[in-house]
């Protein structure tokens, strides 16, 4: 059996219990809060592994690994802040969320405030992230299976982002949250278990010596000390001051932008109480972060043992890096053979984790098109829940055909940069929004509303108008040059832009309710009044 | 709209309250300043990645490096502070909260 056809069998098994678990998940659907909320009966470790499946992008697996790869410790970079962003979601977002909302990001910003324009506002912001987030997946997915797969025609990756559409749409309209959630949960597992493995099977070669390890991969990248320190991708020194602000405008976006991401948002109320969400958390920091410490064994290794050059030969960014260490360790311990299940393993999961994170991004936002902005925008609140949940499912077939169309269409560009873009959209524009309004009595309809804007167009208007839109090599537009934000990450200047707006927009109305702030405050702290758990 | 009024105005009695200021008080001040101090400590970390490259290079163990040490305490500190939030959250917040929500619901008859 050749190597594809192993992948192949592997990631179809995938597909096979994914749905089946799903049409099983289906049967127990009744309410809206079944299908919003997964009934709210997930247990704190359950959820704290599906916010792993959902967060562990193949941005995450494959990207990281191949930035370490290629460009050593500034790729983790990406991991720290990835990880240390868990603390703002822990501390001071998830079990006060989990306590004033019932479905979506919006339903804590328009507790207070007219639901109109703010819940308009926060329904867009959150389709916004989900699509530049689930579009840099699809064309992910289409670009990996040619290296993962063999399937190297344009025709066939148009087919693969197909099914990949198809089948994230299966699982969101069919299943919903309950179905979505054991998805995440089961590819959180495979990817936990992959990841471990390929480590373990590096640190054993290595002796577990880490030094070893990384001298090797010093000496293989072709780059020598330098590939051990930062500079090599991010704040080159050859690029001067503009490469080294970018560098901490990534950070700020990274460490930022979690607390605020939809998708991340709407897994805290799956749990029955707050306690439950903080409990997921907990274990959702636990299991990412130790993900994290395997792509760097995995990124080094991956330098040490098939060489910079060959990874950037198969693919510019690195994409591979992972997959081609799976089949270099396999080959090195246990013959070609070993060398080929592991790569089929790898390649497997890689496509499960793309598969999970998709339909996470759906959820998120079809439900707040439903909820947010057919709900309670267009209907004034006068929805009956079973067409709540009729329109939530129209939507996820309607943004999950639009993916696949935009995804298609975009193939041949370089999109990699929206994944950062989501992150920036979510810490400029969603996250002072949803502080103010858990922590600031004065907080109004119009601050909502102004940070909400202000965060998400200062964000998109800074990268369209930046290096990796148009103007370089490896612009999305590499042919003309209308960019004049020298930065390639945006949340240096959006962040405080979003903060600010809020603040201004806030202290330029004069309305505000303080005594619905006294429901919020006391309801966020005690979990008085908050929305319980189905039984079924 | 009269049961709404009295309902929020209950709420407003709730937060004015002793108990209630001390919950607030215990959740904010372990939380606010905790932030800061991991939000600096993380930018610490980007911002020598960024400009004290000679340091962040200097090997300490084999080819162990200070940049890699920097980055794995990174880690630590994450693990701990989430650790001592849980603790802090079950021991000082928990069981105010359960008392407030109890005699809200209580009397609002949920």
């Amino acid at each position: 059996m050749s190597d594809h056809a192993l992948s192949i069998t592997l990631f179809v098994l995938f597909v096979a219990a994914t749905l089946a678990i799903t049409f099983w998940a289906s049967r127990q659907n009744r309410s809206a809060s079944d299908y919003y909320a997964g009934g709210r009966s997930f247990s704190g470790f359950q959820n704290g592994m599906a916010i792993g499946g959902d967060y562990m992008s193949a941005a995450s697996f494959l990207g990281i690994a191949g930035i370490i790869a290629l460009s050593g410790i500034d790729g983790f970079l990406y991991s720290i802040g990835f990880l240390v962003a868990w603390l703002v979601a822990l501390l001071l977002v998830a079990e006060l969320m989990r306590n004033s909302g019932k479905y979506t990001m919006a339903d804590v910003l328009a507790f207070r405030m007219s639901p109109r324009p703010v819940r308009t506002a926060a329904g867009v912001s959150t389709i916004v992230v989900s699509i530049f987030y689930l579009l840099a997946q699809m064309v992910g997915a289409g670009a990996l299976v040619g290296l993962l797969f063999g399937i190297t025609s344009t025709a066939g990756k148009a087919l693969t982002i197909v099914v990949v559409g198809l089948l994230m749409i299966i699982y969101v309209v069919v299943g919903g949250m309950r179905g979505t959630t054991w998805v995440q949960i089961v590819k959180a597992v495979l990817l936990m278990a992959g990841a471990a493995l390929i480590t373990l099977l590096v640190l054993g070669h290595f002796g577990f010596n880490l030094s070893d390890l990384l001298g090797t991969a010093a000496q293989q990248s072709g780059k020598g000390d330098a590939f051990l320190n930062h500079g090599l991708k991010y704040g080159v020194e050859a690029k001067g001051l503009a490469s080294k602000l970018d560098l901490i405008s990534l950070g700020l976006a990274l460490v930022l932008g979690t607390a605020g991401l939809p998708h991340i948002l709407i897994r805290f109320y799956t749990v029955p109480t707050a306690k439950d969400a903080r409990k997921s958390v907990l274990w959702g920091i636990g299991i990412i972060g130790v993900f994290y410490l395997f792509t760097l064994v995995l990124g080094f290794g991956a330098a040490a043992l098939v060489g910079s050059k060959a990874i950037a030969d198969q693919n510019k960014a690195g994409n591979t890096a992972a997959p081609q260490l799976a089949l270099k360790i396999g080959q090195l311990l246990f013959g070609d053979v070993g060398g080929t299940i592991l790569l089929a393993v790898i390649a497997a999961v890689a496509f499960a984790t793309i598969l999970a994170v998709v339909a996470g991004l759906t959820l998120a936002s079809s439900s707040s098109f439903a909820h947010d902005l057919y709900a309670h925008v267009f209907r004034r609140g006068n929805a009956t829940e079973r067409q709540e949940i009729t329109v939530a499912r129209i939507s996820a077939l309607v943004i999950g055909a639009v993916s696949i169309g935009l995804g298609i269409l975009a193939q041949s560009l370089n999109v990699a940069f929206l994944v950062a873009l989501a992150f920036a959209v979510a810490a400029s524009g969603n996250l002072p929004a949803i502080l103010y309004s858990l922590f600031w009595k004065r907080f109004n309809t119009a601050g909502a509303v102004s940070a909400i804007y202000g965060g998400l167009l200062s964000a998109v208007i800074l990268v369209i108008f930046s290096p990796v839109v148009s103007g370089s090599a490896t612009a999305m537009f590499p042919d003309v040059d209308f960019h004049w934000f020298p930065l390639e990450n945006p949340g240096l200047v959006s962040i405080p832009i979003g903060f600010l707006c809020g603040y201004l927009g806030t202290v330029l109305s004069k309305r505000y309710d303080s005594v619905k702030y006294a429901e919020m405050e006391v309801r966020s702290l005690t979990g008085a009044g908050a929305e319980k758990a189905t039984s079924h | 709209m009269t049961t709404r009024q009295d309902e929020s105005s209950g709420y407003e009695q709730v937060q004015a309250g002793a108990e209630f200021q001390e919950l607030r008080r215990r959740y904010r001040n372990w939380a606010f300043p905790v932030t800061v101090a991991f939000l600096v400590w993380y930018l610490l970390y980007v911002v020598m990645s960024a400009w004290a490259r000679g340091f962040m290079g200097t090997k300490v163990l084999g080819d162990i490096n200070v940049a890699l040490i920097f980055g794995a305490l990174q880690f630590v500190s994450t693990f701990l502070i989430a650790w001592l939030y849980a603790r802090h959250a079950d021991r000082k917040l928990d069981p105010l909260a359960d008392k407030l929500r109890g005699e809200i619901e209580g009397v609002r008859g949920e």
